[in-house]
């Protein structure tokens, strides 16, 4: 049976969703230790996390100053910022709410108790000793439903486009997660050493949940160089932006009509295969323009998706050549 | 431990579906009472619990809107069956055919020369005020002259015995999903009553269904594509919307998912492109379905598509309009449009009634409004009504008021004895009022009749409500072949 654009869309937006959520979770999760381990004469701002999810703006209407308790709190729990782990999970629902047909019941049984769960979890408070387990309970949430329809939907449309969903944020995620914590780690001249760097890229790592298979594949002490190098080009970590970008690209051949979006996949991934990370890493503004560059490739793709798949808003006449199925 | 008792079973001075008198139940549902009282009391305490589990798991639910929010709401069920005998079923399907045919002619005659109106048979003033009539249909020939594709008829039994039709459903008659849900749990729940062959099987409609509106298709030589038309999530029977697009393997769409092109030409958004579209099963109202034609404010509609049915590249069903004969004021004339149209006598009587627009009827109705149920002419799903019996004066008077002001719109009926049939409580059955509604599918062939139809039941003893919108429930229909055995 054909697939609905609409359907395509919510599907694609379903997936982005709980990425969105898991990724927030454990960006917060990790900062949050991390925090426990800096001296207090260099404390470690929450504030970085507001930029990583691109909310400064949302958060300046919001809240007057940067607390730690005001930033757990737009980031967790803030409906009003559309980017906060319940507005993702809520908006993951919404989107599934009208397509359910299309997935395993399971799925839809999966996002509603998750986001019940959270909002219940959020309404008792998110103090010190409750936001490990609200953050635990929407990871392992996210995973879960990662792994039901991992394990239960069958390979077609309707798998793809979540796949897809996934994949563009995780590697949109990844690519902040590396845009706003190396900035402020790379020395801005050769003398200049700061305490604490070795820890803090470990956090990185650990935000991403890859440490441990950095200590696996690249056995040496944790380094600038490697890290990156490691998060962006490595073929196999599953949160690297190559990996993320080559899995999309993949599941994009199975789609009718994917010459534009695959082309801009593509070029992404040719960007990031070419880095030389060694220079990036010896100039902070060399790297963040480069980051720019792959996020705005990351719009880019999402965008030819768009266009060639999701319901457009324009007249017939507009859009482009109207292809006509006739069987 | 109490059992089933039919001894004690009282159906005062109703007719009951399945009991003759106490202790002594009608041919055709003898071998379920036997069944049901072979029964103690743990194990139809079980059976029933059953039937719970199995409506839950099948996830059968209608929707409610409540304070500004949407809650799915389990089916209510109950599983002791209704029955009627083949040989009765046989009449009453025979009687609903010929009323749709009746029906058909008559919308059709409508939107072309409007026969009926020229020669007296249906006042000109009825029509005149049908706020169903829809001027943008006038000239348009649907596919074999059909409108109403899929009719759901209510019919209730009197103290008398006989059946009566109490109003068609033209428009977007739901309720057939619950219908086929209805025996897939009794089947569950009561195998070993199924086992005697003699409960002639429902699932034929969804096969019937697909066929009719394919039949439809402008291109008829190429495999048509079908669509469901649904208003969405929030709609009460969206359950059913989803159920029907399922069942027969096509596409439940929103308004949002097509778009008619210059080419008058119906299509839908999908991940290839266009698609184009031949025949809808719409379940969208007529004000709703096209902002172009209809009403502006519409969202949930598709611009353009009044324009792509007149030029006949796309099938709707049922056709705009059709609700032109679904009218409690035109209810009245229908055993006179059979009789003008097919030159018979209608086989399914109609419950006798009281046309306020004529002034006779109207002395009457204002004067016995205690004793009659006053109905608008275009209102379903129960509201709008006044139960005079059940009234207050103030409520009477102010209905009063209102058949003064717009005599057209309103019709009376006496306060019928609907039919009871045992319902479970507590473990015992008890007599709850329930009516009927078949399912009628007219295309270019021999109409179809669902074996039966949706029994609704009014679970509050003594009310004759039986809207699931309005605290009613459903049970199975049997229609049990009596014979040899």
């Amino acid at each position: 049976m054909l697939m609905l654009s609409r359907v395509a869309e919510n599907l694609y937006w379903v997936a982005r969703y709980i990425e969105r959520a898991e990724d927030t979770a454990r960006l917060v999760n990790v900062t949050s230790h991390l925090m426990l381990d800096m001296p207090e004469r260099q404390p470690l701002g929450w504030s970085a996390m507001i930029d990583i999810t691109g909310g400064a703006e949302a958060f300046e209407r919001l809240y007057d100053e940067r607390t730690d308790h005001n930033v757990v709190q737009f980031l967790c729990a803030d409906r009003h910022n559309p980017g906060s782990i319940l507005s993702a999970l809520a908006l993951a629902r919404e989107n599934l709410r009208t397509t359910r047909d299309v997935v395993p019941r399971e799925v839809w049984e999966g996002v509603n108790q998750l986001y019940m769960t959270a909002c219940s979890q959020a309404e008792c408070g998110l103090g010190p000793s409750c936001l490990d387990l609200f953050l635990g309970q929407v990871i392992n949430g996210c995973q879960t439903l990662t792994g039901l329809v991992e394990g239960t939907l069958s390979h077609g449309e309707p798998r793809t486009f979540m796949l897809l969903g996934q994949q563009v944020e995780r590697a949109d995620m990844t690519t902040r997660i590396i845009d706003v914590r190396s900035g402020n780690l790379l020395p801005r001249n050769d003398d200049e050493i700061l305490p604490f760097v070795h820890l803090q890229w470990m956090s990185v790592l650990k935000s991403l949940t890859a440490y441990q298979m950095y200590r696996q594949h690249v056995r040496l002490r944790v380094c600038a160089v490697d890290v990156l190098t490691f998060l962006l080009q490595d073929p196999h970590l599953p949160r690297s932006v190559a990996r993320s970008v080559r899995d999309l690209s993949d599941a994009l051949q199975d789609l009718p009509r994917h010459e534009r979006a695959l082309a801009a996949a593509t070029r992404i991934r040719a960007d990031v295969a070419e880095a030389d990370v060694s220079a990036l890493v010896s100039s902070p503004e060399a790297l963040s323009a480069f980051i720019d560059e792959v996020q705005v490739g990351l719009g880019r793709l999402h965008d030819a998706i768009a266009l060639t798949y999701f319901p457009s808003i324009h007249a017939l006449g507009e859009v482009e050549p109207i292809n006509v199925a006739q069987a | 431990m109490s059992q089933v008792d039919w001894q004690s079973y009282r159906c005062h001075d109703f007719h009951d579906e399945l009991m003759a008198a106490p202790g002594k139940p009608r041919d055709a549902a003898r071998m379920l009472c036997d069944a049901l009282a072979g029964f103690d009391a743990d194990e139809l305490a079980e059976r029933k619990a059953a039937a719970e589990v199995a409506i839950r798991t099948m996830g059968i639910t209608f929707t409610v809107y409540s304070e500004g929010s949407m809650i799915d709401r389990a089916w209510p069920f109950d599983i002791v069956p209704r029955i009627i005998p083949a040989d009765e079923w046989r009449r009453t399907e025979a009687g609903l055919k010929q009323r749709v045919e009746a029906l058909n002619l008559f919308i059709d005659d409508l939107y072309h020369d409007q026969k009926v109106v020229k020669d007296g048979v249906l006042p000109a003033e009825v029509l005149a005020q049908s706020v169903n009539f829809r001027p943008q249909c006038v000239g348009v020939s649907p596919p074999h002259g059909t409108w109403a594709h899929i009719c759901g008829s209510d019919l209730v039994r009197g103290d008398d015995g006989t059946l009566y039709v109490l109003e068609d459903n033209l428009r977007i008659p739901s309720g057939v999903s619950y219908m086929l849900e209805n025996r897939n749990v009794t089947k569950r729940v009561l195998p070993e009553l199924f086992a005697s062959g003699h409960i002639l099987p429902v699932d034929d409609y969804v096969p019937q269904l697909y066929d009719m509106l394919a039949g439809l298709s402008p291109r008829y030589w190429d495999d048509p594509q079908v669509v469901v038309l649904t208003p969405g999530i929030y709609n009460s029977a969206y359950y059913e919307h989803a159920y029907l697009a399922q069942q027969m393997g096509v596409q439940l769409v929103q308004g949002s998912d097509l778009v008619v092109g210059d080419d008058d030409v119906v299509y839908m958004r999908t991940i290839q492109g266009l698609t184009r579209v031949d025949v809808i099963y719409r379940r969208i109202d007529d004000d709703f379905l096209d902002p172009e034609a209809f009403r502006k404010d519409s969202t949930l509609g598709v611009p353009g598509l009044m324009r792509a049915w007149r030029r006949g590249t796309v099938a709707l069903a049922n056709a705009p309009g059709a609700g032109v004969a679904d009218d409690k004021v035109v209810y009245t004339f229908v055993p006179e449009l059979i009789r003008y149209y097919l030159d018979q006598d209608a086989l399914l009587p109609n419950v006798p009634s009281y046309l306020c627009m004529n002034e006779g009827d109207r002395h009457y109705v204002q004067e016995h409004l205690d004793e009659l149920v006053i109905k608008p002419a275009n209102e379903s799903g129960g509201y709008g009504m006044l139960i005079g019996p059940h009234a207050s004066q103030a409520e009477r008077a102010e209905f009063s008021r209102r058949i003064e002001s717009d005599p057209r719109n309103y019709m009376a009926q006496p306060m019928l004895k609907l039919s009871t049939t045992p319902t479970l409580f507590e473990g015992r059955p008890q007599p709850r009022h329930v009516d009927l509604r078949p399912f009628i599918l007219s295309g270019q062939d021999d109409a179809y009749v669902t074996t039966g139809g949706l029994t609704r039941v009014a679970l509050v003893e003594g009310s004759l409500v039986v809207n699931s919108s309005q605290g009613g429930g459903s049970k199975d229909t049997w229609i049990v072949e009596m014979g040899e055995s």
